[in-house]
């Protein structure tokens, strides 16, 4: 068997050309698949981890103000494991040299200094010294955002008093994984943190000695978390419980697992698409490469090699020319995937990401490749083996001999003869030009579907943030205020215009679903922050009645016309029957929308607002800001260019990231995939070219032979590219559907541009060295030996 | 010494029909043949006759489409798949009409992979000798002239000492000088090991070292003519 094993080798030294085509397609579909399926494990890990060791809470509740005594009451709540109470408040933060609006939750740390649940990695420093009233342990984002050093200082507005604050530790929780206000569009590191202070310092300025208004529990395994939300919500109703709420609907974790979710989607769909589509072309390539060697497979059956042997020995050579293309994909997927879980690192705070590279990872990557190189290389195996030597020594004869459509119509005779003979070549072997053109197209499609996502979340970020919210600032109230706060704010200097409007938490309830979530109240002449709908037109406010998006619909089970049950959390709290007048398609949340006054009649407040958007003279907002810090009413303020800015800083990074790779292996599948078609093709048909050259063609009509036909397959490619990179968008965009918010199936002009130009270069320059090959073609070394 | 045991190939009305499409090309039209022990033939007939689809079915390289042909009382029209691979494998040397060297071997090499699943060969080198190409062991086909890659061809059926060889045209591209050496090494080995030996040629002049004369046209025997006086190759002149 020596002698095949030395064919071996220089058959792939022969075929180098092809062999760096193929080892482009396989790293791209193994790196991004090991890279994704890596990213999740080890994130999923992570979290879990540092919940389990930093006791994460199972149930939350806010009140606004209950004796310790209750606690004694909570605990017996049957399922209940352990319980702490802490006190909590929502306070503006005046930070020397940063003139914009920061919000600040204070948490209190026990008197021991020990929290029992949602307990403190502390990164630097210590906890507060429990004798001082005045140090606190601030976030670790808040603490980059600002550049803070443990020692420094700045002060809050307490309570509506001031006070100096100084920094002795800098901390992670389990709670705040991803620090994030309560309905905000995007994390603001900046402008939002999160503090921990002494419960004693906090409950002398809330008032709160002996009292809390903020608890969080464990549970035991197995136990119904809503009969324990029911029964603590009649325990602290009477406290002014904003109703308890589970782990799952817990910010951080909620949005967490969203993000989780979406990579774990996307785990699956683009490690899929691209193993899918490497495997495809690896089949063609390799179907087609071994079709090469047919006559070869032939002598060596006539010389008694059994299929076996053959088999082995082409087994080997395929194993052979895919195995630097599955190192050097296995390799740089877990470095990517080092990089992804570190970008993701930097918005979702662990203590620490820990790697996991699961085995089956790396076996499904390599079985999934070599199966499917295998597959194609049976297939043509199987054809040349199957034959009797006599007839497989022979030049392949075409499948059907007949007259071919440029014959029969006779625009052959208008034809020159190379033309006719691309054009009967194409027509003559229509399943390898169809899995030609397919080949180029997938890759074009792959392109494609790798840009989309950049595109839809532009257009995304422009509906939301352009077009529904035209706002230059929004103020928040601490509790809802009366409808006179409008006109003390529009009359403010450098206010162009202001509206009002109301939020109020709620839990829907349809037959067995319910859901919380808020209800914003519109006014009905609104200006700054419409209502759009996926078509992009403004829903007009119905007077009466709520709607819902159908995304809300659809989790509730509830049509247009049927009556929501709502349960208000906040207030007189009311549960009342609402119409449903219509379910919107919106892109972003899950909220339900009614007419601010119908709300408030819902209520049973007069004309209450929970805050205001204005637009106002960009020169003066400095001054805005600083006049709303100084507000005891107002609980903090959101600038809408920063919500913006944010968005792609901080939470389109990683996503970004996996574009900008995915863009970049959909780019090399695509240069390898034209790269190889050409290759293929010119070792198919040197003989027959330098056949032509030796009756006298030049070398410029052999060329426009081999080169025209790449040609007209790369062009057919492209238009079925695009069709075929629209479903897979299609399919991208409805997996990825979440509770945040719908993916819209938009696809840039330039991103079909892009796809199709990575595609025309790679044909371009693939042509370019198939002519320099043909140029060179030694036409007496072909013609001597047959291959 | 003819008799019923000394019969390799025993061929009866054997049929090869082409199909194309709706044209059907009769290649063999019902030929009967044997071959005896270490008897040497030459198949003569104008192109197109079915000699090369002749010489492939007794080869194992291809199939009847009617008709029976044994190798010593075995069925080859019956024969499985696995038979026949053994057949080629450890009974016969063939050498085809297109040579059908591997382009990736050395002329070493190329009678290497023969010699290594053989039950009884000769070294390559030696084959090789045979055939005068001793000083172009280590040339790649491509590095060959046509008869020196005939040669090479013939080296490959050779080396395997086999009990039957089927050579197709094996001189065709060569002059008279080396087909002399080359029909040499061929008659050596039909005389030494007692091969049967088959040979195509176009070459009438051949057919003088030849026991009998088998001449094809259209796809039958018409005519065979025994050879009292076998000459040795060198006697040939052409
Ligand atoms: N695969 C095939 N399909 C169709 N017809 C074939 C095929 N192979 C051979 N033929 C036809 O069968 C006939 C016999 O062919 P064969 O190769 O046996 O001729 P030959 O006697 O060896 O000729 P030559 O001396 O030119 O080599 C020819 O007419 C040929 O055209
Ligand atoms: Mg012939």
């Amino acid at each position: 068997m020596k002698s095949l094993d030395r064919k071996l080798w220089r058959d792939v030294w022969h075929m180098k050309g092809q062999v760096f085509a193929i080892t482009l397609v396989v790293v791209s579909g193994v790196a991004t698949f090991i890279m994704f399926i890596t990213t999740m494990h080890s994130l999923d890990y992570t979290r879990s981890s540092f919940y389990r060791d930093y006791n994460f809470a199972d149930v939350f509740v806010n009140l606004k103000r209950a004796p310790e005594s209750l606690k004694e009451k909570i605990k017996e709540v049957s399922g209940v494991k352990d319980v702490e109470t802490r006190v909590s408040a929502h306070v503006k933060l005046d930070i020397s040299g940063f003139a914009e609006p920061v919000t600040g939750r204070i948490i209190s740390i026990p008197d021991d200094g020990r929290p029992l649940l949602n307990r403190l990695y502390i990164r630097q420093g210590r906890i507060p010294d429990p004798d001082k009233d005045n140090e606190v342990v601030i976030a670790e984002t808040f603490a980059e955002a600002h550049g803070f050093a443990l020692g420094d200082q700045f002060a809050a507005v307490i309570n509506g008093k001031w006070k100096k604050l100084i920094i002795c530790g800098i901390a992670l929780s389990p709670e705040f994984v991803l620090v994030m206000r309560q309905y905000a569009m995007s994390p603001d590191f900046k402008r939002y943190g999160i503090l921990w202070m002494n419960r004693k310092a906090i409950g002398k300025a809330y008032n709160m000695d002996g009292a809390f208004n903020d608890v969080a529990l464990t549970l035991y395994p197995g136990v119904k978390v809503t009969e324990v939300l029911n029964n603590l919500d009649n325990i602290v109703g009477k406290y002014g419980g904003y109703g308890a709420y589970a782990r799952k609907d817990q910010i951080s974790h909620r949005l967490l697992n969203e993000e989780f979710n979406m990579l774990k989607t996307s785990s699956r769909i683009f490690p899929t698409i691209f193993i899918c589509v490497a495997a495809f072309l690896l089949n063609v390539v390799m179907s087609r490469t071994i079709n090469t060697q047919r006559e070869q497979i032939a002598a060596l059956k006539a010389f008694g090699y059994d299929n076996f042997v053959i088999g082995i020995h082409y087994a080997k050579l395929v194993v052979l020319i895919i195995a630097a293309g599955l190192m050097i994909g296995i390799g740089s997927g877990i470095w990517l995937g080092k990089i992804l879980g570190g970008i993701y690192m930097e918005v979702y705070r662990f203590p620490a990401l820990t790697f996991i590279l699961e085995p089956w990872v790396i076996i499904a990557a390599v079985v999934i490749s070599i199966v499917s190189a295998l597959a194609g290389t049976l297939h043509s195996l199987w054809r040349a083996a199957g034959q009797p030597p006599a007839e497989a020594m022979r030049p392949e004869p075409p499948a059907k001999f007949k007259v071919t459509l440029i014959e029969k119509t006779g625009i052959g005779r208008w034809l020159t003869q190379p033309t006719r003979i691309i054009v009967r070549n194409i027509e003559r072997k229509p399943i390898r030009t169809f899995l030609s053109i397919l080949g180029i197209a997938v890759a074009c499609a792959t392109m494609i579907s790798s840009g989309f996502f950049k595109d839809s979340v532009d257009y995304m970020v422009n509906v939301q943030f352009v077009l529904s919210q035209k706002e230059d600032i929004a103020v928040a109230f601490t509790d809802p205020t009366s409808y006179k706060a409008l006109y003390e704010i529009k009359r403010m200097e450098g206010v162009h215009h202001a509206e009002s409007f109301r939020t109020v938490p709620v839990k829907l309830k349809y037959g067995l679903n319910s859901y919380k979530t808020v209800i914003n109240g519109l006014e009905q002449e609104n200006l700054l922050h419409p209502l759009v709908d996926t078509n992009l037109n403004q829903v007009i406010m119905p007077k009466e009645g709520i709607i819902l998006n159908d995304y809300l619909g659809e989790i509730l089970g509830i049509k247009a016309g049927d009556f929501v049950t709502v349960e208000t959390l906040e207030g007189a709290r009311t549960i009342r029957q609402v119409p449903v007048v219509a379910l919107t398609k919106l892109y972003l949340g899950v909220m339900a929308y009614m007419d601010m006054q119908a709300l408030n009649r819902l209520m049973k407040e007069g004309d209450a607002v929970s805050g205001i958007y204005l637009t106002a003279d960009s020169r003066k907002q400095e001054k805005l800001y600083g006049a709303f810090v100084n507000m005891p009413r107002v609980s903090g303020t959101i600038v809408r260019n920063n919500e913006i800015r944010n968005f792609y800083d901080v939470q389109a990074k990683g996503m970004l990231f996996f574009t900008f790779i995915a863009t970049i292996m959909a780019c090399s599948i695509s240069i390898g995939v034209v790269y190889n078609n050409a290759r293929i093709a010119l070792s198919e048909r040197s003989r027959e070219l330098s056949s032509l050259r030796v009756l006298g063609y030049t070398r410029g009509e052999i060329s426009y032979i081999l080169l025209g036909e790449l040609a007209i397959i790369t062009l057919a490619a492209i238009p079925l590219g695009f069709i075929i990179g629209y479903w897979l968008c299609a399919y991208i965009a409805q997996a990825l559907a979440s509770d945040l918010f719908r993916v819209p199936l938009v696809i840039e002009m330039k991103t079909l541009a892009l796809a199709a130009a990575v595609v025309l270069t790679a044909a371009s320059l693939s042509g370019l060295i198939v002519r320099h090959k043909l140029d060179h073609l030694d036409l007496v070394e072909v013609l001597k030996t047959r291959e | 010494m003819i008799n019923e045991n000394n019969i390799v190939f025993q061929v009866r009305n054997l049929t090869k029909v082409y199909q194309m499409g709706d044209v059907e090309v009769h290649a063999l039209r019902g030929a009967d043949l044997e071959l005896y022990t270490g008897e040497l033939i030459v198949l003569l007939g104008p192109s197109g006759s079915g000699k090369s689809t002749l010489l492939n079915i007794l080869g194992g390289l291809d199939t009847a489409t009617s008709g029976f042909v044994s190798y010593r009382g075995k069925d080859l029209t019956r024969a499985s798949e696995q038979e026949l691979t053994e057949y080629r494998r450890f009974h016969v040397g063939f050498v085809f009409q297109f040579y059908n060297l591997i382009p990736s071997l050395t002329a070493r090499e190329n009678v290497a992979v023969v010699t290594e699943i053989a039950r009884n060969p000769m070294s390559p080198e030696a084959a090789l000798a045979m055939v005068g190409l001793s000083d172009r062991l280590d040339h790649f086909p491509a590095q060959l002239s046509g008869g020196e890659q005939q040669r090479v061809a013939i080296a490959r059926a050779i080396s395997k000492n086999p009990e039957v060889l089927l050579c197709d045209e094996p001189t065709g591209a060569l002059d008279s000088q080396t087909g002399i050496v080359v029909l040499e090494a061929l008659e050596r080995v039909n005389r030494e090991l007692g091969t049967a030996t088959a040979i195509i040629t176009h070459n009438v002049d051949i057919a003088g070292m030849a026991d009998r004369i088998i001449h094809l046209s259209n796809g039958r025997i018409s005519e065979v003519a025994v050879n009292n006086s076998r000459k040795s190759p060198r006697d040939i002149q052409w």
